[in-house]
């Protein structure tokens, strides 16, 4: 490992990529190239203490003085909101729920990890940031990595004083697991409900904060235009989804904790709300959207069982420890009953391929080879579309081996989840399952501070470009999002509130207006557009364009025909659209039909990204980039960098800007799990 | 149609205003019936030893407490202590009604209960019963002494032995006592773990499950052992 | 299978609701209850009539945005979350009734949508741990009795769906609030304000108009995390030491 250079730090260990093919030709303008304007130098380990040092202060009273508005209220939002709050300045928490603790961070499962090397196995800050730059395929800025592990230690101080009730052991202290496939212990958990319960710990805090009267909080709101002065992010636009009342909300700082966007592909486990539009408006005004095509595939999921389909369900990871992944040998065996399959024709594919690493390769590579089999037309459960589309999770053996109480004991919740969905029992017939978007590394553009390219827009959590690289590690998004929120984005955003209170923008200021009036002229435009389908029917079949073409595997030719339907599929949407009811109320269909808009635009672009970026790494697989026996193929001298799109106007072509990724604490590397 | 709930926070909370405060009360002054009538209906059985013994148990409870208390002080006592339990519980009671009634004033269309016991339900219903039984009761019984049968009232109405399986041989007045007994069994049954709960007893499944089994003890004990004198008058067994 | 559902319309919270009667074929039983709403949604639009308001996030019973009273219970017929119900409870030719939830403190916003605002105020009332960032100790400087910790975690499941208020005749929040007092009150954490919370959100419970508890039990029977009764018992115990402690 590269611990020697730790010290020296500033030595990059790699050269800036150069950039040979240009599959994207035609489909985007090549821009300036980005740098990081903030990132500190010095020794690794240093850049935090010495960036918290240098940041100025505000004065306690003067918080008071200070607007700032959080859109968000998950993790990273809730976090960031009570955070804020107990300092003193004055917030305004927004979220489309009816309550901020209903943030989808409520839904993880597994676990948070944290450098605490409670376990004495030689866990370490470096060996999680070691691991996390490793795991993201060496696409993220080491910087920020580095200050998430080590800031990740006192995400669990701090929760276990709010109360969070993680799982301990006898002896009355934490326990912990290893998650994901790393070999250190590292990750803390409450039972499946690990994401619950933190959201829990950020929302009480943020509660007592509203008590207190610091934060304001704004339940069934939904922003939907970002209001820009002068070059500085001064407020939002947002619809109190009650009333349909179009609010103006001015501040001295704006802070997108919005989450992902996996809902571009209509099936995903986010929940249903999940929305890029927040993001989204802000890159129309000019925020960079930087590695859109990076998304997170998780292999255990419920299949899809019809075409009613609303959401997929993850069921944990840890249930690859134990069961063993088969589908049939012969096509004619897929709907027969599995346990009349006869061992000799079963395809154990994973142990076959993987010998060594099995069932438990990771993720992007278990839903790969699920796809493959599945497209060979070996698939199993409900024909959808075109392909039975489920592989078998059988536990048979593990139950033979370990009997039934114990396998009860381990996974007991799981199986009664999966038996309450699909009605099968999983002790007596396999469980099926099948790969489904999860979660998204891409997201808007930010510097070491989570300030975007827009002065005074900070952006947090799942909503900003991450610091997963092209692949996120288990565990690690919930770790990301409580370290942005309790003590990274408080830190950071002082230095720039320092120059505050910036003078007041009028409501009637003309930018001002113009936000308001297009939110306002959109939702005409749906409301009276009376076309003949639905929004809901417009997001599904841009799910099924981008699961096919910009799914698990993306060709140059998929890419391009996908973005040629994506545009097809627009043009009808602003002509076709049915938007019943009225404007004044709760409006779902209204609702849906502004999110619809923007996942279309979103979709675009990531087909665009995917198809410039012409290698494979992490969640990113293009087919034109694989090794002889089909594995991904990295391309470091060619796209060792982070690729920020600008938005290129209605009719204009985006324009990329290419930040290069240097390492100077880590040696790039190919991975390989053969 | 209901107002929307003002979002305001409450302040300052006091722990004596709240509902279960009010609670409390119910739970403690019931608990003190439940005292009371286990006693009583023990006292009551004496009827089964014959005239002499019934009436000196009823002559001894007022000399109860003697020479430290005067001639019926122990009882006077006691009835002051139930009276004021008596209106604490019903205050309570009404308060509680009330503002249980408030807080969901438009129905459901359908309603299904899946786990709550009839006798859950019906404590208002039973407890009203409870009331106007009392009041007969003692108008029957203690202060009034009417013998239904005779129409003498007050110490004309006979000794205490006289009255009582006197009225017991009018078969509707026996009906009347047996209803209440039923209305009785049910408070009892709900309001015997209904107050381990209130008082924070019951703070695992084990305790719970104590709780209800002791809610079904007391009512067949107490109710059924009521009943006896009645029925026993009815079928002959006691006679004056 | 075919189905007659009888759904709650009411346009917003000033106007008057009232039943209507939709016939709906070729359910499947593999849906969930909330999209086979989506599928009768998917009609209304084609037909013209709005679609009907409904809750809904993580469609996995776990953030508590759902919640519907089914042929007159809080999440339809089984221990779970009404996103979690799926048509295979139901049968070929059943009648439905679907209903929001009922309380005088949750307002009907519109259709089967309600505000649940006022759990929110309870948790504001004192629902937490003061612990201000970047002030804890280490996490292992107070280790926690494991059956502590236990209880603790088996009442934090509560996902604030407010079933428990829908189902309660009384219509009344205790187990939400037990939930929570047990959950803050088990920990050496939550100690020192354990009183003056159980204070705080019982005030608030009363302030918002819920009503009190008379121990009927059929909040816990329709709790999709199945709080117990405990809480309820934990709730008074509380509240009691806090009136001895004069609060
Ligand atoms: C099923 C599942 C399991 C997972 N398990 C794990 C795990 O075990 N470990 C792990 O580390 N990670 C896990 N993840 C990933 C992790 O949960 C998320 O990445 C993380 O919680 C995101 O947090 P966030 O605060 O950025 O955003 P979110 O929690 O998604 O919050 C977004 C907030 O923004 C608000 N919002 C969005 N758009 C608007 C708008 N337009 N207007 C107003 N408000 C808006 C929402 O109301 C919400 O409050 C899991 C994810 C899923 C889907
Ligand atoms: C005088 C007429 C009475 C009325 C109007 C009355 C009414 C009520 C009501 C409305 C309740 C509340 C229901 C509940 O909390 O579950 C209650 C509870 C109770 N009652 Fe009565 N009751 C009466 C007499 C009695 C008697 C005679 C007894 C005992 C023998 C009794 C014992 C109880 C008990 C133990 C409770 C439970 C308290 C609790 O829930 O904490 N009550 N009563
Ligand atoms: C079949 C059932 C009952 C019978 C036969 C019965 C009989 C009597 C008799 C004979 C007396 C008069 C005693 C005396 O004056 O010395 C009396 C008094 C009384 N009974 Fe009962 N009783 C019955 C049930 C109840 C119940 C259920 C209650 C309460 C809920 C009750 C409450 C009282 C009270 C308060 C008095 C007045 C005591 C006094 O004078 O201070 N009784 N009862
Ligand atoms: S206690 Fe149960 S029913 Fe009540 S809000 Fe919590 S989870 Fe829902
Ligand atoms: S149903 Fe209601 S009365 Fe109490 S026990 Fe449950 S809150
Ligand atoms: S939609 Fe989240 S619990 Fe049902």
């Amino acid at each position: 490992m590269a611990g020697s250079t730790l010290h020296e730090g500033l030595a990059p260990l790699n050269v800036a990529s150069e950039q040979k093919s240009d599959d994207a030709h035609g489909y985007y303008v090549l821009g300036d190239k980005l740098v990081d304007a903030k990132a500190p130098t010095g020794p690794i380990k240093d850049r935090w203490t010495t960036r918290k040092f240098e940041n100025r202060l505000v004065n306690p009273a003067n918080r008071r003085k200070l607007d700032i508005i959080m859109v968000g209220t998950g993790l990273a939002g809730g976090a960031a909101a009570a955070t804020l709050g107990e300092a003193g300045y004055n917030v305004k928490s927004f979220c489309y729920q009816d309550s901020p603790r209903r943030a989808h961070s409520i839904a993880a499962q597994g676990g948070i990890n944290a450098a605490k090397n409670y376990k004495e196995d030689g866990d370490s800050t470096f060996r999680l940031f070691y691991d996390t730059v490793k795991g993201g395929d060496y696409r993220s800025r080491e910087s920020n990595v580095y200050r998430l592990a080590e800031v990740s230690a006192n995400i669990i101080d701090q929760c276990v004083a709010q109360g969070v009730p993680f799982a301990r052991e006898y002896g009355g202290l934490l326990d912990n697991r290893s998650f994901g496939g790393v070999q250190v212990s590292r990750t803390f958990y409450a039972r499946g409900q690990t994401g619950q319960q933190l959201l829990i710990g950020a929302y009480q805090a943020m509660e007592r904060q509203v008590a207190a009267g610091t934060v304001k909080q704004y339940t069934r709101h939904e922003m939907l235009e970002l209001i820009v002065v002068d070059g500085r992010a001064r407020g939002i636009i947002a619809r109190d989804m009650v009333t349909g009342e179009i609010e103006t909300h001015l501040a001295d700082v704006v802070v997108l904790a919005t989450g992902g966007y996996g809902n571009v592909f209509y099936l995903s486990t986010n929940a249903m709300g999940s929305n890029v539009t927040a993001t989204w408006r802000a890159h129309r005004k000019g925020a960079y959207m930087a590695n859109p095509c990076y998304t997170q595939i998780h292999p255990t999921c419920i299949p899809v069982s019809g075409d009613f389909q609303s959401k997929l369900t993850l069921m944990s990871e840890s249930l690859r420890n134990d069961g063993r992944i088969w589908v049939p040998k012969n096509r004619e065996d897929c709907d027969k009953d599995p346990r009349d399959i006869p061992e000799e024709d079963r395809d154990y594919y994973l142990e076959r391929i993987y010998p060594s690493f099995g069932n438990l390769v990771p993720r992007d590579i278990a839903s790969r080879q699920a796809k493959n089999v599945c497209d060979e037309g070996r698939g199993v459960g409900p024909v959808v579309g075109d392909f039975r589309r489920g592989v078998y999770l059988d536990f048979a053996d593990a139950i033979a081996r370990m009997g039934r109480q114990a396998v009860e004991t381990k996974y007991g919740n799981l199986f009664d989840m999966y038996a309450r969905i699909t009605g099968e029992d999983p002790y007596e017939v396999p469980m099926r399952i099948y790969p489904a978007v999860h979660y998204v590394m891409g997201g808007l553009w930010v510097d070491y501070d989570l300030q975007s390219n827009i002065t005074g827009l900070y952006v947090t959590g799942e909503a900003n470009f991450s610091d997963h690289g092209a692949n996120r590690l288990g565990a690690s998004a919930l770790m990301q999002g409580l370290a942005d929120g309790y003590f990274v984005l408080p830190n950071t955003i002082r230095d720039y509130l320092a120059d505050g209170p910036f003078p007041k923008v009028a409501e009637d200021h003309p930018e001002v207006v113009a936000a308001r009036e297009s939110v306002e002229a959109r939702i005409n435009t749906f409301m009276s557009m009376n076309g003949t389908r639905s929004a809901d029917s417009y997001h599904k079949e841009l799910g099924n364009i981008m699961w096919e073409y910009c799914g698990m595997e993306r060709t140059e030719e998929g890419l391009r025909k996908a973005i040629d339907m994506i545009r097809e599929l627009k043009a009808d949407f602003w002509s076709n659209l049915r938007v019943l009811g009225t404007a004044d109320g709760i409006n779902q269909s209204l609702e849906k039909a502004g999110r619809v808009a923007d996942f279309i635009e979103l979709g675009e672009l990531m087909c665009v990204d995917a198809l410039n970026r012409r290698e494979s790494c992490g969640g990113h697989f293009r087919g034109e980039s694989q090794t002889e026996d089909g594995e991904a193929l990295r391309h470091d001298d060619e796209f060792a960098y982070v690729a920020a799109w600008e938005w290129g106007g209605e009719d204009g072509q985006p324009v990329l800007h290419k930040e290069d990724l240097i390492y100077t604490a880590i040696e790039m590397k190919q991975r390989s799990y053969k | 149609m209901p107002v929307v709930a003002t979002p305001t926070l409450v302040s300052p909370p006091r722990s004596t205003r709240s509902t279960i405060a009010l609670k409390l009360v119910m739970a403690t002054s019931g608990l003190l019936f439940v005292a009371y009538v286990l006693a009583h209906m023990y006292g009551n059985l004496k009827a089964f030893s014959g005239q002499d013994k019934f009436n000196d148990y009823a002559h001894h409870l007022r000399e109860l407490g003697e020479p430290i208390l005067p001639y019926e002080g122990f009882l006077w006592i006691a009835r002051t202590v139930l009276l004021v339990a008596l209106v604490a519980h019903v205050v309570a009671a009404v308060l509680l009604t009330n503002r249980n009634r408030r807080a969901r004033t438009t129905r459901y269309q359908v309603k299904k209960n899946v786990a709550s016991s009839l006798s859950s339900r019906t404590m208002r219903w039973g407890g009203a019963a409870l009331l106007l039984f009392i009041i007969w009761h003692l108008v029957n019984f203690s202060f009034g002494k009417v013998n239904v049968a005779t129409g003498e009232t007050g110490s004309a109405a006979g000794d205490p032995y006289t009255l009582m399986v006197g009225s017991f041989e009018v078969w509707w007045l026996t009906v009347i006592y047996l209803v209440a007994m039923v209305a009785l069994a049910l408070h009892l049954h709900h309001g015997t773990w209904s107050a381990m709960q209130t008082l924070g007893f019951t703070n695992t499944a084990a305790s719970r499950r104590r709780a209800k089994q002791a809610g079904w003890l007391l009512a067949v004990v107490v109710a059924g052992g009521f009943s006896l004198v009645p029925l026993a008058v009815l079928v002959g067994i006691i006679e004056k | 299978m075919k189905l007659t559902l009888k759904i709650w319309r009411q346009p917003n919270p000033a106007t008057a609701g009232a039943m209507h009667t939709y016939e709906l074929d070729g359910v499947s039983e593999d849906m969930s209850f909330l999209e086979m709403l989506d599928v009768l949604n998917e009609k209304l639009n084609t037909s013209g009539e709005e679609p009907i308001a409904f809750d809904s996030d993580c469609r996995e019973g776990i953030c508590g945005m759902c919640g519907l009273m089914i042929n007159g219970q809080a999440h339809g017929p089984e221990v779970t979350t009404t996103c979690q119900l799926h048509m295979r409870s139901f049968k070929d030719g059943d009648e439905i009734t679907i209903e929001p939830w009922r309380a005088d403190s949750f307002p009907v916003l519109k259709d089967l949508c309600v505000d649940r605002s006022a759990l929110d105020r309870m948790v504001q009332a004192g629902g937490y741990i003061s612990a201000n960032t970047g002030s804890a100790p280490d996490a292992h400087a107070a280790p926690v009795e494991k059956k502590k910790a236990d209880r603790a975690f088996d009442v934090a499941t509560c996902i604030s769906c407010g079933a428990c208020v829908a189902a309660c005749p009384n219509g009344s929040a205790s187990l939400f609030l037990g939930a929570k007092i047990t959950h803050l009150g088990e920990l050496p954490q939550g100690q020192p304000e354990r009183y003056s919370r159980v204070v705080g959100m019982v005030g608030q419970h009363d302030h918002d108009g819920f009503g009190g508890c008379t121990n009927i039990g059929e909040c816990a029977a329709a709790c999709p995390k199945e709080i117990p009764l405990d809480v309820i018992s934990q709730l008074n115990k509380d509240l009691r030491t806090a009136m001895v402690k004069g609060r």
